[in-house]
């Protein structure tokens, strides 16, 4: 408890016990404040998290893995639509549409003019960062509500013109696309899948957590607190509104194309204006503004349909005819856990876990 | 030209429902400033209510509608209770959020209790069209018309003289302000809830006299999104004007522009136009503009 002064800090950090953790918030210095893994313990648990991770297909089933895949896929996507909503404030439910434009540019690069996915996949990205920002012109003017209309708007004109534009996208029927391979090998597996999302997911992730600390992060949140103030301060909101857009529509169309080869098709109603409300809830869920917690959402609402698929099934021995039932008790439960949510931990999972690891801190002696 | 006026008016008595289920959106954007995405199942909830008593328990139109209201006043409430109440102090975007939850929910509990199939309304009104020189109009589509007309003078009049709805109005204009002259923020919230349930369930009747009643029906609580904004999100006067030039669009655009691109192009129609106004005039046409402070 000694470390007061600044020269011993240093020496204490040094010499710190792993097993014990610091029970004040230290910093002297603004970069020391900023410092993405503060403490060797940070190091050593972000190391051990990515090895976890890394591992899993040891000793997880198949079935396991897949479901893993998909919710790393959701996660990138969150954690753009994050971006926007969360850092950003500016409410989007257009996310599936632009799932949508990723995925159909990744099947039309690959499957029409037979390029690399290596090379269409962050075209798809930058094809919906560019589709992104030309919506995200009229944030300019407002906000709120009326974007959100706006971004409606994009939902349905996007949905339209794919599912019209026979000659590109094959219309209502859809394409058909492949897995990608490196070399001779093709990423056919659930497990090799897996590792090409996680590793995405783990770019993903260090570039957000990157993004907050700096100064377009930094004006991101200016421009969610209050833009006209924003503005005085001489931010250029038409910039940062536009660049919000743009960079979580990348992200969202990178989960896109990441989602197409991964399930192999891709067709207009896979991108409804229920897959929007369904990335929305995952950020609600998991937390606004929090990398951790898209996290967190996007496997809660990816894994939600398979626990409900296996609680209907314990219910189905009394009641069989639950299972006509299933996708009408999925949105039910679904709703009912938006607003749970929004009623009794508006800050999501990633409050919740904040909360569990502040009592586990100092436990067992929490006085 | 006969082809024009039929397109016309078929868009002008679509647009009157258009404005009808508008107008539940515009009560409770002017009393909390929030958006209800779940509007649409208000809409199909109390047709269903309606055709369950009518045809399984034989009650006659008018009784059945009347239990109908009723119903969808206390649905209306419950809702405002349980789930706005609590967000009274949210962001508005968690209200927004959770009027999506709740019509997530409610469309999966109607889905559950009813089924997908789509239901036809017993005959309610003479089926037999009126000729009008040439256009023929159903009697649904005129009384329709009618309904709108009369509901929309109703609430003028509520909103310019009655003591409830210039509370409303104080209310919409500073919530702060209306406590501090002792309204009762409540009380307004509560009421606000219930009138746009019941405007929601008649429109709904209407239409499922119209078009038969199934779950997707709820999707015209997104159509009409385009309808308050083109009108101005806090007037009810634009709700009902949106309502008829939205209509007219899509009639016409369905009528002529269709053929030429294979179809679907009706649901896009509005949007297309909301993005318009949305550019050009961000409050619409009769919406009052906000000054905003820092």
């Amino acid at each position: 408890m000694g470390c007061l002064v600044v020269e011993q800090l240093k020496g204490c950090d040094k010499v710190r016990n792993l097993f014990v953790r610091e029970t004040g918030n230290y910093k002297t210095s603004y970069s020391n404040d900023m410092k993405m893994f503060g403490t060797t313990g940070a190091k050593i648990k972000a190391l051990l998290i990515v090895i976890v991770v890394l591992s899993l297909p040891l000793y997880v089933t198949n079935y396991w893995i897949g479901l893993l895949t998909l919710c790393a896929i959701s996660a990138v996507g969150a954690i753009g639509l994050n971006i926007l909503t969360g850092l950003t404030g500016q409410i989007s439910i257009g996310v599936g549409a632009f799932l949508g434009v990723g995925g159909y540019t990744s099947a039309i690069l690959t499957s029409t003019y037979g390029l690399s996915f290596w090379i269409s996949l962050p075209i798809a990205g930058i094809v919906t960062a560019l589709i992104g920002g030309l919506f995200g012109i009229p944030a300019l003017r407002l906000k709120g509500l009326y974007l959100a209309i706006a971004t409606l708007a994009a939902q349905v004109i996007i949905l339209f013109v794919i599912s019209r534009w026979d000659s590109l996208t094959g219309g209502t029927a859809g394409m058909v696309l492949s897995r990608p391979t490196i070399g001779e090998y093709t990423l056919s597996s659930n497990t090799g899948y897996y590792y090409l999302c996680t590793i995405i997911l783990l770019l993903t992730v260090m570039y957000a957590t990157n993004l907050i600390r700096t100064r377009t992060g930094r004006a991101f949140l200016a421009v969610r607190d209050r833009d006209i103030a924003a503005q005085i301060m001489g931010i250029n909101l038409f910039k940062y509104k536009v660049m919000a857009f743009a960079i979580s529509s990348f992200f969202v169309g990178i989960a896109g194309a990441l989602l197409a080869h991964y399930t192999m098709i891709v067709s207009p109603e896979l991108y409804s204006f229920h897959v929007s409300i369904e990335y929305l809830a995952m950020i609600l869920i998991g937390g606004l503004g929090s990398v951790f917690g898209s996290i967190l959402g996007a496997a809660f609402i990816t894994l939600l349909p398979v626990s409900l698929g296996s609680l209907i099934d314990v219910m189905a021995g009394f009641m069989p005819e639950l299972y006509q039932l299933f996708s009408a008790f999925k949105d039910f439960v679904f709703g009912a856990v938006i607003i749970l949510f929004l009623i009794f931990e508006p800050g999501g999972l990633a409050h919740i876990w904040l909360n569990i690891k502040k009592y586990f801190k100092l436990w067992p002696f929490s006085y | 030209m006969i082809f024009f006026l039929q397109m016309l008016v078929t868009g002008i008595v679509v647009g009157s429902i258009y404005g009808l289920v508008a107008l539940g959106f515009v009560l409770i954007y002017r009393a909390s400033g929030a958006l209800n995405l779940a509007n649409g199942e208000f809409v199909i909830i109390g047709p269903y209510i309606c055709l369950i008593l009518m045809t399984a328990y034989k009650i006659p139109f008018i009784f059945a509608l009347f239990i109908t209201l009723i119903f969808s006043a206390v649905l209306g409430l419950t809702v405002e209770r349980l789930v706005i109440r609590p967000l009274q102090n949210a962001p508005v975007v968690s209200v927004i959020m959770a009027t999506i939850g709740l019509s997530s929910l409610l469309g999966g509990a109607v889905h559950m209790i009813w089924g997908h199939q789509t239901r036809t309304f017993p005959q309610v009104f003479p089926p037999t069209p009126i000729n009008f020189s040439g256009i023929i109009i159903t009697p649904v589509y005129l009384w329709s018309f009618v309904v709108v007309i009369v509901i929309l003078i109703l609430f003028s009049i509520f909103f310019k003289f009655s003591k409830m709805g210039i509370a409303m109005r104080a209310v919409a204009d500073d919530r702060h302000a209306a406590l501090s002259m002792g309204i009762s923020v409540k009380y307004v919230y509560a009421a606000t809830w219930t009138i746009a349930s019941v405007v929601a369930a008649v429109g709904g009747v209407l239409l499922g006299n119209i078009n038969g009643l199934s779950p997707t029906m709820a999707a015209i609580g997104l159509t009409v999104l385009p309808v308050v904004i083109l009108g101005g999100l806090d007037s009810v006067l634009g709700a009902i004007v949106g309502g008829f030039i939205i209509g007219i669009l899509q009639n016409l655009a369905g009528g002529y522009l269709d053929p030429l691109i294979g179809g679907g192009l009706k649901d896009v129609v509005p949007f297309i136009v909301v993005l318009l106004i949305l550019m050009l005039k961000p409050y619409g046409l009769f919406g009052s503009r906000t000054i905003e402070r820092v």
